[in-house]
């Protein structure tokens, strides 16, 4: 074959090839949907993450604002610690409420962010204060239980 | 006689068999070796003339692209049909987009396209290597001290090594699409949460990155093993026929023994 057509051929093959891994990191990888140089990290405690892992989005008001970037252990206090990177486009008020939330009964779950009134913003290193952990469904199945028994037997000390 | 017990001669026979074949399999495993570090070393021609290997490209990455992209296709699409059928029991079919993604990028994408390249192109270098044996055109070049090795060789192994990561990333991205054909357009899966729940959950230094550095140890493998095969075939037409079907069924295996490590490693972080 001619030496031309030959490299025309490898040309468009490799740059058909890149073009597909472009695709993949992009399209189908979550590369580029945050760049770290516009974000800014904030930290949250929880009493319990629950199935949380690092980058879970950052949602509020059920858009994704921020991802987790980084889950630990404190081991004084014994909670959890989670740092959020969440895009400088968006600012929150010092008071706004993190709360961690599964979408659907057994998708994946993710941090919910509330805004608060207060006219100072959270800024980088900052904590938030107000935290709501996950739900536990053992727990939450456990505590229903337990009130229907207290609720009987208070029903029938009425009824005696 | 053994050690002066009477151990009769012909007992020993299998038993001899079996040595003489795990010695010989181990001897062919360095040389094989040895044949990949000299490859490495004679690579400095291909530097020079980047043209030997352009046209390597062409054979084994340019040729191959009409049976990569049909069978990623087809594959995607079937995995759409199957993964549809299965996480419609479970009330999600959303997360299609995350079984077709994740099930191509890990694996199949580098496996299926290392087996295809392995069948199509590494089957092609070890008979077109061992017929130049065959017809002595290596030791022709032997005599015009022109060194086969990087004239030959070299040129093969950095071609097959540059084409098996484009193939395996086209064969993925084409899978993908055939999941979407089938998925969204011809089941009817929301194409919002097809698209947000697969970015969701594919990583791209942990499941993009690791499936690209697969195929790379693939491709590695698929052309070592083709142009040894080559290289070492018995000049004679059965020689070539032997090689041939040789070099297809060690590199399938060498590709999904390989593919077993890599994940161990990578996935689990043994």
């Amino acid at each position: 074959m001619e030496r031309t057509t030959l490299d025309l051929w490898v040309g468009l093959f490799v740059a058909a090839g890149i073009g597909a891994l472009i695709f993949l990191a992009l399209k189908v990888g979550n590369l580029g949907s945050f760049d770290s140089a516009r974000t800014y990290a904030v930290e949250a405690h929880f009493d319990n993450i629950g199935g949380l892992k690092a980058r879970a989005p950052v949602k509020s008001a059920g858009v994704v604002v921020g991802r987790v970037s980084e889950i630990g252990f404190d081991a004084q206090k014994f909670e959890a610690t989670v740092r959020l990177d969440l895009d400088s486009r968006y600012q929150f008020p010092k008071d706004s409420s993190a709360s961690i939330m599964t979408s659907g009964l057994l998708g994946e779950q993710y941090i919910a962010l509330e805004a608060g009134g207060e006219e100072a913003m959270l800024k980088s290193g900052d904590r938030i204060q107000l935290t709501q952990g996950a739900v536990v469904l053992e727990q939450l199945i456990g505590q229903f239980l337990y009130g229907k028994g207290d609720a009987a037997a208070g029903a029938e000390g009425e009824a005696k | 006689m053994i050690w002066g017990w009477p151990v009769p001669e012909r007992s020993l026979i299998p038993i001899r068999h079996l040595g003489h074949r795990v010695i010989e399999s181990v001897w062919r495993l360095g040389v094989a070796a040895r044949f990949f570090v000299l490859t490495l070393m004679r690579s400095g021609t291909c530097a020079r003339r980047p043209h030997l290997v352009i046209r390597e490209v062409f054979s084994t990455g340019v040729l191959s692209l009409i049976i990569i992209l049909v069978s990623g296709l087809f594959v995607g699409m079937v995995l759409g049909l199957q993964g549809y059928d299965t996480l419609q029991t479970y009330g999600s079919e959303e997360a299609l987009g995350i079984l077709v993604a994740l099930s191509l990028v890990r694996e199949l994408g580098p496996v299926v396209a290392a087996l295809l390249f392995a069948s199509r192109a590494g089957s092609a270098i070890t008979a077109e290597i061992g017929l130049m044996r065959a017809t002595e055109q290596i030791e022709a070049m032997q005599m015009m001290a022109v060194d086969p090795i990087a004239r030959v060789v070299a040129p093969r192994f950095w071609g097959g090594l540059i084409s098996m990561p484009l193939l395996a990333a086209l064969f993925s991205a084409m899978g993908i699409f055939g999941g979407y054909l089938v998925g969204v357009v011809l089941i009817g899966v929301d194409e919002g949460s097809f698209w947000s729940q697969m970015q969701a959950a594919v990583d791209f230094g942990d499941d993009i990155l690791q499936g690209v550095i697969k195929s790379v140890v693939f491709g590695v493998a698929v052309t070592v093993i083709a142009l040894f095969e080559g290289f070492d075939a018995p000049p004679t037409a059965e020689g070539v026929s032997r090689a041939t079907t040789r070099t297809v069924v060690t590199s399938s295996l060498a590709i999904l023994a390989l593919d077993f490590v890599l994940t161990a490693i990578m996935f689990r972080g043994v």
